[in-house]
This record gives structure tokens, C-alpha cells and sequence, in this order.
């Protein structure tokens, strides 16, 4: 397929073509994109507008809803007429949030999980990747299938074996049974997707590398590396929700180090009875959320442009 | 393709800029006569194992076996009594299996899991496709206003996401039946309703991948084509369906097939959401099911051969994933 380059079309046979449909727009010359824009007549772009907006404010809506119940009063929350606003804003939900035993500390312990898996996984997937990509050595396709296949193990059927596991080795209850199997699942996916950031590195670079003299780990580690960042930005983004939206191990793997446990097990604290505390709940849950949020709106851009390489 | 192939050719333009300004044509003899005769990547012996290892090591130990360990419980008289050493393992052949296919409950989840990943699949494919449309036919603002919904809605972890889904359909204090005028209707009380309100909110959090990376696509098609269907007077609906639809279709075809995998192995928001899988077991899916069989009944060996199941049911889709990426002529 070849890459669009409306910039390189001759500018009269545009022209040419869009005689027609163009009448309200004679004689001016706009690069073609404008053009397109033109055509789409304005009643219907403005309906699309118009439901654009309307979808954007339903998407947002629960988050809205979360935020906003975590900070009405308790008395409006039970209210059975419930109002999208609130007049007398309260802290009380977040204040009977942090006061729960140890809310700060398992919102750390999330924290450390999450980012160590980042970290690790980060590095070892540049590693790998790069193997995949700047070598060709036997078996190389036959791992490429075997990464792939490895993202579709449905980590929870996994849960029974890393039990044991986790039990057998001593790392049962400690951050250490969440840390690890988060590493393993999350390095398929970014594996394959930083193959596309580690390919599009072009290969002159690294011969000119070594033609300048640099070794192969000077290579790895200065050029290399600072050229896949953005990819790796990227893939963190994966890791880190996948990491900090578990629950099941979570669950499963801190049993009675209470002091070990992470965020979503405070949240089920106020969720888990047969009259809920919405305030609670979605005063947990605004703080659960807020990180990941930041970190998203942080990286969106990086993530478009990589999902742009990794979908092969 | 199309995607893939402008991500990849507009990468080395904007960020590796200097190697074409620090490599001109002049060294290609040079580099020739010093490297091996590779036309890109290179041998290097060892050392991609080495580069590998790391990665090999970690999956080896917390993927593979795990696997091998859960087709051999599956095989075993696993439960309670063994775990805690009372009694010794014994080995049970396919008996853990059998006992599974003729258990109807067990066919009664199997059967939902796959409508409802059928249901969640269709339904996010299409609401991502058509705000994908709907994002190239506005301007700046109205997009970078259901981009940024579209992210919120992303990164909502799985748990809260499912929580405050289940606190807006809330019977006494949710303002949706407030809305739409339903009383007091519970929705966790149906095994359908309740299924509902699990497929909205995977639909919710699972649009914007698709939508992001069909609308990636669609941008990386070329204006012209798009500008020559609608000059032919093609509809909408038409330019969608004959010219850009193909155009997407390994894009298309990769976030289905995530999609399938991501919905078939849905866990924590059924088990949030309807309290473990439903009133009288209602709204269990494969996932959950093993779970419950595993943990809150004991039974290891049965939860495994669940496991077993649904690994082999996502191999055979990633398989026909694979099919589908080579019909495509694409080189891994």
C-alpha cells in the first residue's frame, strides 16, 4: 500500500474533480484535506457535531456519576431522587476512605506492584525485542508464535497453578506473588508490541554505529534504547493497568497478610455487604482510578502512535 | 496493513531523524566488506539468546509451567484433603473431564461464555466502528471531546468501572432507573438483565481501543480514495462498506480477535457485578466458574480441567488469528 501523499497529487486535477461539488468554494486554493472537509455538507456535519458531544458526554458520564457521589453528602447519596449536582460538596466519603485501616498502605503496596512490574517488564521486553528484530537466528519465528500465543492464556485459568506455586516458593502472601505472574503476562504483549517501535529503528543507524566504533551494548543501551522510549511509554501503559486493575490475584495470593493487600480489596471493603457504602465506593474508586487516569491522559498521544505500530 | 506499515514509516521520520543526516549513501561499501552479507538483521551467535534470556527464563517459569501444572492437576484427585497432605494424590486419567461434560451446569456456562462474548464482541466492534466514522466527520473540538470520554472510559480499572456501573443501575439510589422510569427494578435480579448490565459495561470500557485504532486506520488511508467514493456518490454507509471496511480489515481483524480473547476470559467485572456469578450461579461464565470451583469449593482438579477448556478454546482462536494474518500475506 502506498503512503498517502495528497501533498505530491497535482494540484489542477483536484481542482479538476472537484468542480462540481465545490461551487460554494470557487477559486481557492486549499491543500486537499480542507477540500474533503468542504464537501461534507455543514447541516451534516453539524448533526455529526452535535452527536458527537452527546456520545462524549454519555461516555463520560459514570466517571462523572463516581466522581460526583464521592463527594456529595451521605444523606443525598441515599437520596431515591438522585440529582446530577451537589450544593454542600463534603469530604466525609474520601475522610472514611483514609481512615479505614491502612487505605494509604495499600494503595502504596498498588503502587510498588504496579510500578515494578513497569519497570521490569519495560526492560526485559527492550531486550527481547530487540532479539526478535535485529537478529535472525533458528527458532526465531517459532518464538514470535509462541509470544503471540502466550498473550491469549487466560491469566485466570492460571490462578490454580500459581497458587501452588507461589505456596511452593514462599511467595505466597507477600508482594512478591503479585509482582511476578504480572511480569510474566504482561511481557508477551509488550514484546510484540515493541517489535514494531525496535523495526522501525532503520538499520543504517546501527551500522553506522559500529563503523563509529561502538560496541554492541553501547549500541543496545545509547542509541538503541532513547529511540524506543516512546514504545516503551507505550507498552508501560498495558502493564501498569493490567497490574493495578488485578483482582483476582490480589484475591487469591494475599490471604492473611492483610498488610500486603492492595487497593482493590479496600474498595470491596465498602462494596462487599448487603447495604453498600456508595460514598465509600466511589470515593475508593475515584482514588483507584485517578492515577491510571493521569497516566493515561499523560501518554495518550505515544499510545495512538504505538498501537499504530503493534497492530501487525 | 495500512496502519502498521505508516506507523512504521513515520516513525524513522520523526524520531530517528539523524540517521539519514548521519548516514549518507557514501559508507555502503564499506559496511559491506565489514559485516556479514545479511540484508538487515545480522546473525550474532549467542547473542540474541543472551538478549533473550531474561524474558525466556520469566515465561519458562511463571507461564509454561503453570501450564504444565495445570494440565497435570487437571489429571489428578486434587482437592482439599491433598492440599493440605491429608490424603495422597491420585491419578484419575480423564475422569476430572468426564465428570466436567456430563455435569449440565457445565454446559449451561459454556453456552452463555460464548453468547455473551458473541454479545460484547458485536457490540463493541460496532459502537467502535461507527464513533471511528463518526470521529472523522467533526471538527477538532467535538473529537478531542469524545477522544478524551473515550480514554476516561479506558482507563477505568476493571473493578471500579464495575462498581460505580452497578451503583448508577442501582435500584433505590441509581439515577438510570430514575430516567428511564423503571421503579425499582433490580437489574442483578434477572439472569438477562443482569448479563445486560455486565455487557454494558464491558462495551463501555472496551470501545476505545477499537475505536482509537480503527480511526488510526482510517486516517492512514489515503484522502483520495476516500474523496473518489464520495464523488462517485457513494453513501456513508457505502464508502464504509466498499472502500474502507477492506482497506481496515487486518486492522479490523486483529482488535476482533482481541476482543474475542478479552471477552471470552471476562472475570472480574461478572464477579463484581453479580456477587461471584449470580443469584443461583445465573450469570457464571467459564472464568468464573473455575475460580469458584477452585477456591470456594476446593475442587482443584475440576477448576483446572476448566482452565484446560477455555486454554484450549483461545489456542484454537489465536490459531485461526494466525490463518487469518498469513491470508493477509503478512510476515511476521
Amino acid at each position: 500500500m502506498s503512503t498517502p501523499a495528497p501533498a505530491n497529487v497535482p494540484a489542477d486535477d483536484l481542482a479538476h474533480a472537484d468542480a462540481p461539488a465545490n461551487a460554494d468554494a470557487p477559486a481557492r486554493t486549499t491543500a486537499p484535506a480542507h477540500r474533503i472537509r468542504r464537501r461534507i455538507r455543514k447541516p451534516w456535519r453539524l448533526a455529526a457535531e452535535c452527536a458527537a458531544v452527546l456520545i462524549a458526554l454519555l461516555v463520560a458520564f459514570p466517571l462523572y456519576w463516581m466522581v460526583l457521589s464521592a463527594f456529595k453528602p451521605a444523606g443525598e447519596i441515599r437520596s431515591d431522587r438522585p440529582v446530577p449536582w451537589t450544593l454542600t460538596p463534603t469530604l466525609d466519603s474520601f475522610r472514611r476512605v483514609f481512615e479505614q485501616q491502612e487505605f494509604g498502605r495499600y494503595f502504596l503496596n498498588s503502587l510498588l506492584v504496579a510500578g515494578a512490574v513497569v519497570l521490569a517488564s519495560a526492560l526485559i521486553a527492550f531486550l527481547a525485542a530487540t532479539a526478535v528484530t535485529r537478529f535472525r537466528f533458528r527458532l526465531r519465528t517459532t518464538l514470535l508464535v509462541l509470544f503471540l500465543a502466550a498473550q491469549m492464556v487466560p491469566v485466570e485459568a492460571l490462578t490454580i497453578p500459581l497458587f501452588f506455586l507461589m505456596r511452593d516458593v514462599g511467595a505466597l502472601n507477600s508482594l512478591f506473588s503479585l509482582i511476578l505472574p504480572h511480569l510474566a503476562f504482561s511481557l508477551p504483549f509488550a514484546i510484540w508490541m515493541l517489535r514494531g517501535f525496535v523495526k522501525a529503528v532503520p538499520e543504517a543507524l546501527e551500522e553506522q554505529a559500529f563503523i563509529d566504533g561502538a560496541s554492541r551494548t553501547r549500541f543496545l543501551w545509547q542509541i538503541l534504547f532513547p529511540l524506543v522510549f516512546p514504545g516503551l511509554v507505550a507498552t508501560s501503559v498495558f502493564s501498569f493497568i493490567s497490574t493495578w486493575n488485578d483482582f483476582l490475584f490480589a484475591k487469591s495470593f494475599i490471604i492473611s497478610a492483610t498488610e500486603n493487600s492492595t487497593l482493590p480489596m479496600a474498595l470491596l471493603v465498602f462494596f462487599d455487604t448487603e447495604t453498600p457504602d456508595w460514598g465509600g465506593v466511589m470515593a475508593a474508586s475515584t482514588v483507584m482510578t485517578l492515577p491510571v487516569l493521569v497516566f493515561f491522559v499523560c501518554v495518550h498521544r505515544r499510545l495512538v502512535s504505538g498501537l499504530g505500530g503493534a497492530v501487525k | 496493513m495500512s496502519v502498521a506499515t505508516d506507523g512504521a514509516k513515520s516513525r524513522p521520520r520523526r524520531t530517528p531523524g539523524p540517521a539519514h543526516a548521519g548516514g549518507p549513501p557514501g559508507p555502503r561499501p564499506a559496511r559491506s566488506g565489514g559485516r556479514g552479507p545479511t540484508g538487515g538483521a545480522r546473525r550474532g551467535g549467542w547473542t540474541p539468546w543472551l538478549y533473550l534470556a531474561p524474558a525466556l527464563v520469566v515465561l519458562a517459569g511463571l507461564l509454561v509451567y503453570p501450564v504444565y501444572q495445570l494440565g497435570l492437576i487437571s489429571f489428578l484427585d486434587y482437592t482439599q484433603a491433598q492440599v493440605s497432605g491429608g490424603e495422597p494424590t491420585s491419578f484419575r486419567g480423564f475422569g476430572n473431564y468426564a465428570e466436567l461434560l456430563s455435569d449440565p451446569q457445565f454446559w449451561n456456562v459454556l453456552l452463555a461464555t460464548v453468547v455473551f462474548a458473541a454479545a460484547c464482541v458485536l457490540g463493541t466492534m460496532t459502537v467502535g466502528c461507527a464513533l471511528a466514522v463518526l470521529l472523522t466527520r467533526v471538527r477538532a473540538l467535538p473529537r478531542l471531546l469524545l477522544m478524551l470520554a473515550a480514554l476516561g472510559a479506558w482507563a477505568t480499572p476493571a473493578i471500579t468501572g464495575s462498581t460505580v456501573w452497578v451503583f448508577l443501575f442501582d435500584p433505590d439510589f441509581g439515577p438510570v432507573n430514575r430516567v428511564l422510569g423503571l421503579g425499582d427494578f433490580a437489574w442483578t435480579y434477572g439472569r438477562l438483565s443482569a448479563f445486560a448490565l455486565v455487557f454494558f459495561e464491558v462495551v463501555w470500557c472496551s470501545f476505545p481501543l477499537v475505536m482509537v485504532t480503527t480511526y488510526a486506520g482510517i486516517r492512514a488511508v489515503p484522502t483520495e480514495v476516500v474523496e473518489a467514493a464520495t464523488l462517485d456518490g457513494a453513501s456513508v454507509w457505502r464508502t464504509w462498506r466498499s472502500v474502507l471496511a477492506p482497506l481496515l480489515r487486518p486492522i479490523l481483524i486483529v482488535v476482533t480477535i482481541q476482543s474475542i480473547i478479552w471477552d471470552f476470559k471476562v472475570f472480574t467485572q461478572i464477579y463484581v457485578m453479580t456477587g461471584g456469578g449470580g443469584i443461583a450461579k445465573q450469570n457464571l461464565v467459564l472464568n468464573v466458574y473455575a475460580y469458584q470451583k477452585a477456591f470456594a469449593s476446593s475442587q482443584y482438579s475440576l477448576g483446572s480441567a476448566i482452565g484446560v477448556v477455555m486454554l484450549l478454546i483461545l489456542l484454537s482462536v489465536t490459531l485461526l488469528y494466525l490463518k487469518l494474518l498469513r491470508r493477509n500475506g503478512e510476515e511476521i
